[in-house]
């Protein structure tokens, strides 16, 4: 029953309420004055801009100081209303003197935190004075004059005990008010000085969306960087020492068996690795893609399948690069776990743009039970055709057959 | 044999500079870039043109384009295209047009030299050598169509032919008699609905028939 009066809660909530006020009085006088250097200024219509910012700069200032006392005293963090995108001073003043959210908070600090706060201030320091004072009037009692209100002698017993039990009831409910008045400025506040929780998500859900687009694009470019270093680089050197090597394997006609076994192996190596880098290579990113798009680049995948594969592309308005690398990546992808895991005698392929989308169907008769759990490189297909905001579905009956569905937008 | 070579990387163009001059092949003039090319085929007027895809500025596909115009300006200077990756829709902008003395081969056919050789004559001479990764890209459209009709045996000779190669060297190539794959010729452009020529003109055949029925 008394516990409420020492929580931590109560005091935060007063301390909060009683340093509301100042503040409020503060932000007041100053808004006030940005209002009256506003309208002195006003028939200097070139300096209106200037003293919009100036206005809407103090406003958030005030924004943020009554931020932290929320966080500090309520623990509660109030969002930000997002700002027009930076540009020039007076241009930037002018898109936020078209926002509703500029306003609101102006308005707020101008005179609403005001006046919530002189009738929250009252309210608690009331109800904490006449509680504290008559809960312990038996204690500094005997300083009042003997006849006090209304003639009633204080120093009856019984009149001592009604002046008690009064402030009891006040001392009790303090910490409720303190609480509720708390709560009542937090609750206003953050109608006024925050976007609401659904225009927040809202926001959170664009900036994400921007900024996962952007680390998509990032990687692609970066996939496309490492494949460019390397035929520029690695490649070249590799083919420079297999060509060496077979210059001198046909030209050591007379050299003795070892060596001549030596540079057969080496040479037959060198290729091999050729071989591999250029599979490696092409899977990253091949240059083809770029230059004609995705049936020129399926066309080689589908090539060098070693299961026979029908593909067809049909595909007339090219998508953008991060969609066509990822179109690619899923064929490629499900074409190497056909060849590895499904068995199959054959598979099709199927890519056709209808409208704002890309639909890709990837086709093969063999065993079936693929499984993304399994780590066939499925759970990697699906989180990259996510990252586009794709689908996938992939349907793989024990038995066979399996189909792997993808839609990829691209508008 | 006079040759123009278009390489960006140093070491390769060396390379190849080295190869073939102890093959005893005149090369004329190494280029690295298409432009160069162009200029050094216009003074040199040379037999064949040795042209890698990717070169600057854009490094994606200027080399073969310089092909392609040097095929138009020039149609009796031979033209074997090298790339570190083949792509059939390459090999279907260079094959389109007059087909005479065209090579397409991915880059590291280079290391066997022999048959490099052999396939730059081949091309020189006014032949055709495309490497058998195009020529599997080009087979992989047509699955369900008269190609099905083909045995195994005869797709390997289909592959080999339109790769370039004379009837000699696919028999040595799939150890058989030469009568055996002529034989196999036969039934191939029976099948196809094609007629049977010469070497050179066979091989247009096929291609355009791998090319027009995709």
């Amino acid at each position: 029953m008394f516990h409420a009066l020492w929580a931590k809660r109560t005091w935060l909530s007063t301390i909060c309420v009683l340093s509301g006020l100042p503040v409020a009085a503060l932000s007041f006088y100053i808004i006030l004055m940005m209002f009256a250097l506003l309208w002195g200024t006003a028939v200097l219509v070139v300096t209106l801009p200037f003293m919009l910012g100036a206005l809407f700069a103090a406003s958030r200032m005030l924004t943020r100081w009554q931020r932290s006392r929320f966080a500090a005293f309520m623990d509660v963090r109030l969002g930000e209303f997002p700002r027009p995108e930076r540009q020039t001073y007076s241009r930037r003043a002018l898109a936020e003197a078209g926002q509703g959210s500029s306003w609101s908070q102006v308005v707020f600090h101008f005179f609403v935190n005001l006046l919530i706060s002189c009738v929250t201030f009252t309210f608690v320091v009331t109800f904490w004075c006449i509680g504290l004072t008559y809960s312990t009037i038996f204690a500094h009692g005997w300083l009042l004059p003997e006849k006090g209100q209304f003639g009633w002698d204080v120093h009856s017993p019984k009149i001592l005990g009604m002046y008690t039990t009064f402030g009891l009831i006040f001392l009790l409910a303090a910490p409720w008010i303190a609480r509720g008045a708390a709560a009542l400025e937090l609750g206003i506040a953050k109608g006024m000085l925050a976007p609401s929780k659904e225009k927040e998500l809202a926001q959170r859900v664009d900036t994400l969306t921007e900024s996962r687009a952007a680390v998509v694009d990032a990687a692609d470019a970066e996939r496309r960087r490492i494949e460019r270093d390397l035929h520029d680089g690695a490649q070249q050197r590799l083919v420079s020492l297999a060509m060496n090597l077979g210059i001198s394997r046909a030209s050591m006609s007379d050299a003795p068996p070892e060596a001549r076994k030596a540079i057969e192996e080496a040479h037959e190596e060198a290729k091999q690795a050729l071989v591999e880098m250029r599979d490696f290579v092409r899977g990253l990113h091949p240059a083809v893609l770029n230059d004609r798009g995705l049936d020129a680049a399926l066309s080689g995948i589908a090539a060098r399948s070693p299961v026979p594969v029908q593909l067809t592309v049909n595909v007339e308005k090219r998508p953008s690069s991060t969609i066509e690398a990822v179109a690619y990546f899923v064929v490629s992808e499900a074409l190497t776990n056909i060849a590895k895991h499904a068995r199959a005698t054959r598979a099709s392929v199927d890519v056709i743009r209808r409208g704002d989308f890309l639909h890709i169907q990837i086709h093969d008769d063999g065993q079936g039970g693929a499984s993304p759990t399994q780590g066939t490189g499925l759970l990697g297909l699906a989180q990259r055709v996510a990252s586009v905001d794709g689908t996938l579905h992939l349907e793989s009956p024990i038995g066979g057959p399996t189909t792997i569905e993808a839609e990829l937008p691209c508008a | 044999m006079r040759i123009v070579i278009a390489e960006d990387s140093v070491l390769l163009r060396e390379g190849l500079v080295r190869l073939l001059e102890v093959n005893k092949i005149d090369v004329v003039e190494a280029v690295h870039d298409a432009d160069a090319l162009l200029k050094a085929l216009e003074k040199h007027q040379p037999d064949l043109a040795l042209v890698d895809v990717r070169m600057p500025p854009t490094h994606t596909d200027e080399g073969l384009r310089a092909a392609l115009v040097a095929r138009r300006q020039w149609p009796h200077i031979a033209v074997l295209v090298l790339s570190q990756y083949v792509e059939e829709r390459y090999a279907t902008d260079l094959l389109s047009g007059d087909n005479r003395g065209v090579g397409y081969l991915l880059k590291e056919r280079v290391a066997d030299v022999a048959e490099f050789l052999e396939a730059l004559n081949r091309v020189a001479a006014g032949g055709t050598a495309l490497d058998p990764e195009v020529v599997s890209q080009l087979m992989v459209r047509h699955r369900n169509d008269p190609l099905d009709a083909l045995t195994p045996r005869e797709r390997d000779v289909l592959q080999l032919m339109a790769e370039g190669r004379s009837n000699g060297n696919i028999a040595s190539a799939l150890f058989v008699s030469e009568s055996a794959v002529a034989k196999h010729v036969n039934n191939i452009f029976t099948k196809l609905g094609l007629t049977n020529s010469d070497d050179h003109r066979r091989v247009l055949a096929v291609l355009h028939f791998l090319k027009e029925t995709l």
